[in-house]
């Protein structure tokens, strides 16, 4: 092969530098484009509807808790409800809003990349993200699904509506989650600019580096599960129906197998951003950089052996039982150390308090309650109380929405002028984020206290003690949706103005700010070399991409 | 690969430039070997689906070990044993078709793939014999069986996995005939040489699996003891 | 700070409810430590070291052992104190002692069924002594369920065609919650029971008298429910078809013939023989199989049986 080697220098292109990629090609053309940046704006918009459409079902499933008894709803639309919340939420918007989304149009960048590893198959990763989303909008359709987002059976091999179809939905959409994790494990392994060792990657690159290992690995186990379930509907195999001798417990292990995993799927990336927009905005040196990485691997690796956690109260076996408590423990070490690592980044910093680190110290917070309440759910004898209470709806929604989504808004914000061109309005955005931070823990605060005092969940009536909390909660949702309604407003007022961003608004020094806003679609004039760290805010910048200054 | 994009046309123009570099790889060698852990990858997800289905047959065998070797005697080990044969007589035409496109020989690269698919097809033939035999008997999955000859009642979540493991297999042997038959019309227009032939080995690749996978398919399910 | 506690949490209504409640606490201050510090350094780094110039160039700060060793280890030992003090709990209420009194639960969509041992059985209320302990044996005939009482913070998943078990020593008399805290559907929200706790005197009044609701049912609702339950319609059916027993369709007012040739118009009295000493009189063409239930039904439920049989003209 050594005859048809080529030296770098020899591919640079001069026609289309100076078009940036938002108007390279037209609109039809963006339907089978193969650029990541297009691509992730897609996906973005895509996500961005998905959790519009999981939001109203959330506010919807609020409105009817509003009061015991009928409010708005019935008892099947009420669990439909919150099912088609939480398997919107979860399938078709957290696990691939950061990874799919931010991460196509930013990772190849700060690898100093062209494009990702495979183009054609990140095309072909959304366009099975469509197909799957297609296919859960058909379920929810036609008859719709209330066996919660967990699809536990028995109970989801026996009711009505179209069960199949959505967990179908979800096997299509874990092959766009495969692909796309594939893609970024090979990205990531062999497209690096010349320079950038594994320690001198951003760690949003970790981040995502070691989300993509967890999508790999656990995602085919999930879609396993769901064809045997698939099966078990069309066939009455009966592999987890008692009544043919199967085992219905089986079924929770198959399904935690990926889904706690799938947990860290959707935290790991949070984190990962908060790992780029902490020292940036505060113009301040990573602290404990390999800490970092390290820990996003090691939380990925031990992810895979903490799924019995679900089950202390499935009748597995005591000592399973107390390893798997045991490893759940473990497994917040690595989540501590980046919070202090986060927090120590800030000291002696120059800390601008712009929308995006807003988000990031709302994140510090948040999951600062969604980590240390994990650790009453990890104490066995508590668990037992807590498990399936509302307490612990309170505690995943701040680690998946007061963590993830808060994190994903924060790199919505830092990256919207690179993706777009265009600044928001910054005092909208603050009134927003302010507005968001208080309706979220409004709404899920008192979840832990109805929780510790026993309020079960997916409880369409409930007794009259919890009206009160429930109504604060409610309130809260709206005072939420307000919130995200401010959002939108000014994110697509941004759209319409002039293209007014700068190259870098908010001076950081990974590689994505030293190309234009928005990017041309070669991302690069020239392969960048990389000489140095990627947080060395303690001395005078010195670009590593030439040719764009 | 090469005209996906106006820029890699134009990186065709380039006299230095070997056509089928996509533009975002440095070189030649980049791509092949990030082709490589790619497919590598996507075995790796292939074995966990699959290794997630012997995981629950394992499990229910050692629940109903009976219902399982009564399960496996109406398999027919003859077609089972020579259903195997043709997947490693395929995977060892596979490997001379790689070899060969990696040698610039152009006739034998499409003989052996064309004699790879004639045993993936015949692979197909067989198991449909099989899977005809076995649905005019009843021994379907699940609510389907309606075998009269008796035996213990979960002979029906045995053949729930039977049908589920080989059809999946099978479905992966249908596809991989596709790939061959892609891979064999862009050899048949001279796209492959010694300087480029990852799709070729990455086809293989993807076959040795299919074949290792019915190597362990073929003792769980025939071979219940 | 009890009164904290009692604001957090359930009442106690039993030892191990104390021991969960201590751990639960310690927890909370624990958390509430860390909370509290990260939450304030948070805030303090974000006002104390806001952005006054532009440009400016920061400290290089990115390592410091002893730090990284402490904020590593400390929540790394406190945490393995967590887990060993929440296991031992665990394990402790897991094993049932010898002189348990065995419930057995059964859930199903959408209610409780609970059958002690002299073969009593109460829907959708669980009576126990105080200070006894208990061990319940669950199982559920359709789909999962879970079988949770927050005030003894007891709880376990319940499994078709497996049978589970929870044990406990309730120490507070009264009347307590019992929720479905596993989703099973439609009612979910809505299948509950009542727990009374009950002195030794209450609750052996109430084995004898049986359940309240007992005796608001309509007669013959009743018997239906005896002749379902305690497992009558095994052999006598109700549409007239021949069981192991004479079927009750059309029974009362027929004259029977016995094996000794002997006949008897069937009333209110032959019915209340043939259940308490089913030998005494036997029909002709069938055989002399069925058990005595003395002792298995009350008054009351004889008395809806008959009713019920009245009924199948």
């Amino acid at each position: 092969m050594a005859d048809t080697l080529t030296t770098p220098k020899a591919q640079t292109h001069v026609e289309h530098h100076d078009v940036d990629y938002l108007h390279d090609g037209s609109l039809l053309s963006w339907l089978t484009t193969v650029d990541h940046k297009k691509l992730g704006v897609m996906y973005l918009w895509s996500i961005l509807f998905m959790f519009f459409l999981g939001g109203v079902f959330a506010l919807l499933v609020r409105l009817e808790l509003f009061a015991p008894g009928h409010t708005i709803m019935d008892a099947e639309q009420y669990n439909k409800a919150f099912t088609l919340h939480g398997a919107i939420m979860v399938f078709l918007f957290i696990i691939p809003s950061i990874p799919a989304a931010l991460g196509n149009f930013v990772l190849p960048i700060m690898l100093g990349a062209k494009d990702v590893a495979f183009p054609r198959l990140n095309l072909a990763s959304f366009w099975i993200y469509i197909t799957g989303a297609l296919i859960a909008v058909t379920a929810m359709v036609t008859g719709g699904v209330d066996t919660g987002w967990t699809f536990y059976t028995p109970y989801s091999t026996t009711t009505d509506g179209s069960v199949a179809l959505m967990t179908f939905a979800a096997f299509v959409l874990g092959f766009s989650s495969i692909l796309t994790g594939l893609n970024f494990i090979a990205t990531v392994h062999k497209l690096r600019a010349p320079g950038m060792g594994w320690f001198k990657m951003p760690l949003f690159i970790w981040g995502i580096y070691s989300t993509a290992i967890i999508q790999v690995l656990a995602t085919p186990v999930l879609a396993i599960t769901l064809l045997l379930l698939i099966m078990e509907r069309a066939f009455g195999v009966g592999v987890f129906d008692p009544k043919l001798g199967g085992d219905p417990v089986l079924f929770q292990h198959f399904f935690w197998f990926y889904s706690h995993p799938a947990v860290y799927i959707m935290i790991l990336p949070g984190m990962a951003i908060i790992s780029e927009i902490v020292p940036a905005m505060s113009q301040k040196t990573f602290f404990g950089y390999k800490a970092t990485a390290f820990s996003s691997v090691a939380i990925a690796i031990v992810s895979f052996v903490v799924w019995g956690h679900h089950m202390f109260t499935s009748g597995q076996s005591q000592l399973a039982g107390a390893i798997f408590s045991f490893l759940t423990f473990l497994v917040g070490i690595p989540s501590a150390i980046k919070v202090f690592n986060w927090i120590t980044t800030m000291y002696k910093g120059s800390i601008s308090l712009a929308a995006p680190m807003l988000y990031a110290l709302m994140f510090l917070i948040l999951f600062g309650i969604g980590g240390l309440t994990g650790i009453f759910l990890g104490a066995m004898s508590v668990d037992i109380h807590l498990h399936d209470t509302y307490f612990v709806v309170a505690h995943f929604h701040y680690v998946m929405m007061g963590s993830t989504v808060i994190a994903f808004l924060g790199g919505l914000h830092y990256w919207w002028p690179k993706m777009f061109g265009r600044m928001y309005n910054e005092s909208a955005a603050r009134v927003s984020a302010i507005l968001i931070f208080i309706g979220f823990n409004t709404t899920f605060l008192p979840q832990f206290l109805m929780g510790s005092r026993g309020m079960p969940r997916r409880y369409y009536n409930y007794l009259p003690e919890f009206t009160f909390l429930h109504q604060v909660s409610t309130v809260g949702s709206w005072i939420l949706g307000l919130g995200f309604l401010i959002m939108a407003g000014y994110l697509f007022a941004s759209l319409r103005k002039k293209m007014d961003a700068p190259a870098n608004p908010w001076h950081a020094r990974t590689l994505e700010w030293q190309i234009p806003s928005p990017p041309i679609t070669h991302n690069f004039h020239e392969v960048p070399v990389i000489t140095t760290e990627p947080y060395d805010y303690y001395r005078p910048f010195e670009p590593s991409v030439k040719g764009h200054h | 690969m090469s005209a996906e994009t106006p820029i890699a046309d134009h990186a065709a123009a380039h006299s230095a430039e070997p056509a089928f570099r996509q533009h975002h790889f440095v070189n030649a060698e980049q791509q092949f070997s990030t082709s490589k852990l790619g497919m590598w990858l996507l075995l790796a997800t292939e074995i966990l689906m699959f290794g997630g289905l012997f995981v629950g047959y394992g499990l229910m065998q050692s629940l109903y070990p009976e219902a399982w070797v009564a399960g496996h005697h109406h398999l027919d080990r003859i077609m089972g044993a020579v259903n195997t044969v043709f997947l490693l007589v395929s995977s060892y035409t596979m490997v001379m078709a790689v070899h060969s496109a990696s040698t610039n020989n152009k006739s034998k690269t499409l003989w052996n793939l064309f004699l790879t698919l004639g045993f993936a097809g015949g692979f197909l033939v067989v198991k449909y014999f099989e899977y005809a035999h076995k649905f005019h008997d009843g021994l379907l999955p699940g609510r389907l069986f309606s075998y009269q000859g008796g035996g213990p009642p979960q002979q029906a979540m045995f053949f729930g996995f039977y049908f589920a493991m080989t059809g999946l297999h099978g479905f992966h042997v249908l596809v991989g005939m596709g790939l061959i038959i892609w891979i064999m019309i862009r050899a048949k227009s001279g796209e492959f040489s010694s300087a480029y032939y990852t799709p070729v080995d990455l086809v293989g690749l993807y076959w040795h699996l299919v074949d290792l996978i019915w190597i362990y398919l073929f003792p769980l399910l025939y071979l219940v003891s | 700070m009890n009164w904290f506690r009692d604001w957090m949490m359930p009442m106690q209504a039993s030892e191990h409810a104390a021991k969960v409640d201590n751990l639960y606490m310690f927890i909370f201050w624990l958390t509430m430590a860390f909370f509290v510090s990260i939450c304030y350094l948070t805030v303090a780094f974000a006002w104390k070291y806001k952005r006054k110039k532009e440009g400016v160039l920061t400290i290089n700060f990115q390592h410091n052992l002893a730090l990284e060793l402490a904020w590593s280890i400390i929540p790394l030992i406190l945490v393995i104190g967590v887990f060993f003090w929440g296991f031992n709990d665990y394990a402790a209420a897991s094993v049932a002692p010898n002189d348990s009194l065995e419930i057995h639960v059964t859930g199903k969509k959408w209610s409780w069924t609970f059958e002690y041992p002299d073969g009593t059985r109460s829907i959708r209320s669980l009576h126990v002594p105080v200070n006894k302990p208990i061990r319940l044996i669950l199982t559920s005939e359709d789909v999962l369920h879970a079988f949770f009482i927050p005030v003894l913070r007891t709880k376990t998943d319940i499994i078709p065609g497996r049978y589970v078990d929870i044990n406990f020593t309730a120490t507070v008399p009264g009347k307590h919650q019992v929720f479905c805290a596993e989703y099973c559907g439609k009612d979910h929200s809505g299948m509950m029971a009542d727990l009374f706790v009950d002195s030794p005197e209450k609750y052996a009044e109430w084995l004898e008298k049986g359940d309240e609701e007992l005796y608001k049912m309509k007669p013959a609702d009743l018997g239906k429910m005896v002749w379902e339950m305690k497992g009558c319609n095994s052999c006598h059916t109700v549409d007239g078809k021949k069981g192991e027993g004479p079927s009750f369709k059309g029974l009362f007012g027929r004259t029977e013939k016995f094996t000794d040739g002997s006949t008897i118009v069937v009333d209110e009295n032959y019915i209340r023989e043939s259940i308490l000493n089913p030998q005494a009189k036997v029909v002709a063409g069938f055989e002399p199989v069925m058990p005595t239930f003395q002792g298995l039904l009350r008054e009351i439920e004889i008395k809806g049986v008959i009713a019920y049989i009245k009924e199948l003209k």
